[in-house]
């Protein structure tokens, strides 16, 4: 839009109403240290958790901010602009979650509720008398977040772009401020800020989803634009040979998306059990935005969109400049933009509270006290941060992108300690660690082997990580089926942690003595909490299931 | 500390036959050959994408019934 662009190519008019939202945001940032104020913010509970009081409209918005990243936002039309059908996995996805969280997460918040847990390594401590199983958790968690930051970062590149802001300055004050006020407000600052972003995404995508299909003439259009272009393969729909990595790479993924730390503070920061069970059946709201959000990368295709350079990332920002008035067009950057702080910030508060609690606590300094464990955890999550963006300067944001990838994958294989060790104790903790070497060997070997052959020459563009579909000729079997990657360690995770087990207990291997009690995962708000920790960790007053 | 002594009374161990309800929405969006198709369309959208929004409401449906029969425990 030539009339609007300042002397260096700036959208002018964008750029000022997405500053202005990002100071709303900042000064909201800041000043949520005071809101549901604490009597002291330095405790973990306060600064990690919020003061776990969270009721049903905060959870809503923070969890839905969570879970609903700006990379989402971003990626998932991006991948429905550049591979069709198989990009709208992203709803199966986001339904399935739902059931499960109800049915396992709710037993976490129990047991969490009553011995004082504040990360799911804090539980496998103390469940499967485990500390070395919980290093790995924490480590697992650590690294498969740590991309997934990175990527938000990602997402605020390609509205940047999108704005003709060049270079990384911009990205580096966003992420330092943002560093500050999680520093200072903790979890109260993303909880706060989830607000603005989900009344920014939401007015988005209403207006989008009206304005944008009348535009273009319809939604037989639209879908008749994608079904050209993707005329050479299946259309629409999914090649029968892509059925399988569609149905398991949305069940892998729901079931990985739930064992990541940043959903698990989400989940642990509400009030009660009812608070949790109620936002299971409000949280699918998100689900249909998403649902709708992946079709912009058809009207995309539909309004002749051209990626900025060969960033497919780039194709719902530049759509919204085809097709809105420059000022609704700074809304919809600010909403992406501000998308990408309130996860950010979540996953560096899920991480820091990892380190803080399974490996400063457990490995460092074990006497900390509650206010120590608050500081190193403040501490932590700048430098967290700090990684993040370091990692997208120095280091080729292609690589976040394979690092998240991978981090779905590995982040699955804590599913026996942490989702199955919520109903039973059945596991060998021997056996658990045997389990979770495999899957993530397993898994990673798996992600290796993933290349990418260009449809039309048959050129191999990717050697390795090129994507998480598995292809079972790998395995010698006569197919050209393929399979989500993490789906396959998991099984293997499984499979090997059952064996293990059933050795161990043959060799009557001290399988430790579990730390929570049966009443412990039905417990509510309002039920007596056993507070301090590491006595409860040490023997004292433990029952056998 | 005296977690023994001081434990509360049972809780209500939550084992209602109502959960079962929530294995459709987690079969139902799995079942990708039955809904990869492109009739019958709705508002000019494929089956394969309204089927997959309406899961949605699947979802949203059977959490809230089941929420509405188990809460309180």
């Amino acid at each position: 839009m030539p009339v609007n662009e300042g002397p260096d190519g700036i959208q002018v008019t964008e750029a000022t109403i997405f500053v202005a939202l990002f100071l709303v945001v900042t000064v909201m940032g800041f000043l949520a240290s005071r809101w549901r104020r604490p009597e002291d913010l330095l405790h973990l509970d306060e600064w990690g958790l919020g003061g776990r009081n969270f009721g049903s409209w905060v959870t809503w918005f923070l969890i839905g901010g969570d879970l609903y990243t700006a990379y989402t936002f971003v990626a998932v039309p991006a991948l429905m602009f550049g591979a069709g059908a198989a990009g709208f996995f992203a709803v199966p996805y986001t339904v399935v979650i739902y059931p499960m969280v109800f049915l396992v997460l709710i037993r976490l918040w129990s047991v969490s509720h009553v011995r004082g847990f504040v990360t799911p390594a804090d539980f496998v401590r103390s469940r499967f008398d485990s500390p070395t199983m919980a290093l790995l958790v924490a480590i697992t968690g650590i690294v498969a977040t740590m991309p997934y930051i990175a990527l938000q970062l990602i997402g605020i590149e390609a509205v940047l772009k999108a704005m003709g802001v060049e270079g990384e300055l911009p990205i580096i004050v966003a992420f330092v401020i943002l560093a500050l006020y999680t520093y200072s407000s903790g979890l109260r600052a993303p909880a706060l800020i989830a607000f603005v972003k989900d009344a920014l995404i939401y007015l988005t995508i209403i207006v989008a989803i009206i304005v944008i299909p009348v535009k273009l003439g319809g939604w037989d259009v639209i879908f008749g634009a994608a079904e050209e272009k993707f005329s050479m393969g299946s259309g629409v729909l999914l090649p029968s040979t892509g059925q399988l990595q569609y149905a398991t790479l949305a069940f892998g993924s729901a079931l990985a998306l739930f064992l990541y730390p940043h959903s698990i503070t989400g989940v642990l920061a509400s009030k009660n059990r009812d608070v949790i069970k109620r936002n299971m059946s409000a949280l699918p709201a998100y689900s249909l935005v998403l649902g709708l959000i992946a079709l912009l990368g058809f009207m995309a295709i539909a309004a002749g969109v051209q990626p900025i350079g060969t960033d497919n990332n780039t194709v719902v920002p530049v759509l919204f400049d085809q097709m809105f008035y420059d000022w609704f067009n700074g809304i919809a950057y600010a909403a992406i933009g501000i998308g990408a702080l309130v996860p950010a910030a979540i996953m560096a508060i899920a991480a820091a509270n990892l380190f803080t609690r399974n490996i400063y606590k457990e490995y460092i300094r074990k006497d900390a006290t509650p206010r120590q464990e608050a500081q190193v955890a403040k501490v932590a999550s700048l430098v967290v941060k700090l990684g993040a963006v370091a990692a997208i300067l120095f280091i080729d944001p292609q690589f976040s992108i394979d690092l998240q990838l991978i981090g779905g994958v590995i982040i699955l294989q804590t599913l026996p300690a942490v989702a199955v060790g919520l109903f039973t104790r059945w596991f060998h903790r021997a056996g658990l660690i045997a389990g979770w070497v495999a899957g993530m060997g397993s898994g990673v070997w798996l992600l290796y082997t993933v290349k990418r052959v260009d449809p039309v020459t048959g050129d191999v563009i990717r050697e390795h990580f090129a994507g998480s579909a598995f292809s079972l000729s790998n395995l010698g079997i006569d197919t050209t089926y393929t399979i989500y990657a993490g789906f396959i360690a998991v099984l293997v995770n499984l499979l090997v942690t059952v064996l293990a087990t059933v050795i161990f207990r043959r060799m009557r291997l001290p399988a430790g003595t579990d730390g929570t009690g049966i009443d412990d995962y039905f417990a509510n708000e309002g039920d007596p909490r056993v507070k301090d920790l590491p006595e409860v960790v040490e023997g004292v007053g433990l029952r056998k299931e | 500390m005296a977690t023994t002594e001081n434990r509360p009374i049972r809780r209500a161990r939550d084992r209602s036959p109502w959960y079962w309800l929530l294995v459709i929405p987690v079969v139902l969006p799995l079942l990708v050959p039955v809904f990869n198709r492109t009739d019958p369309t709705l508002f000019g959208w494929p089956f394969f994408y309204w089927a997959q929004i309406a899961f949605i409401g699947v979802g949203v449906l059977t959490t809230t019934v089941v929420y509405q029969k188990t809460k309180g425990h």
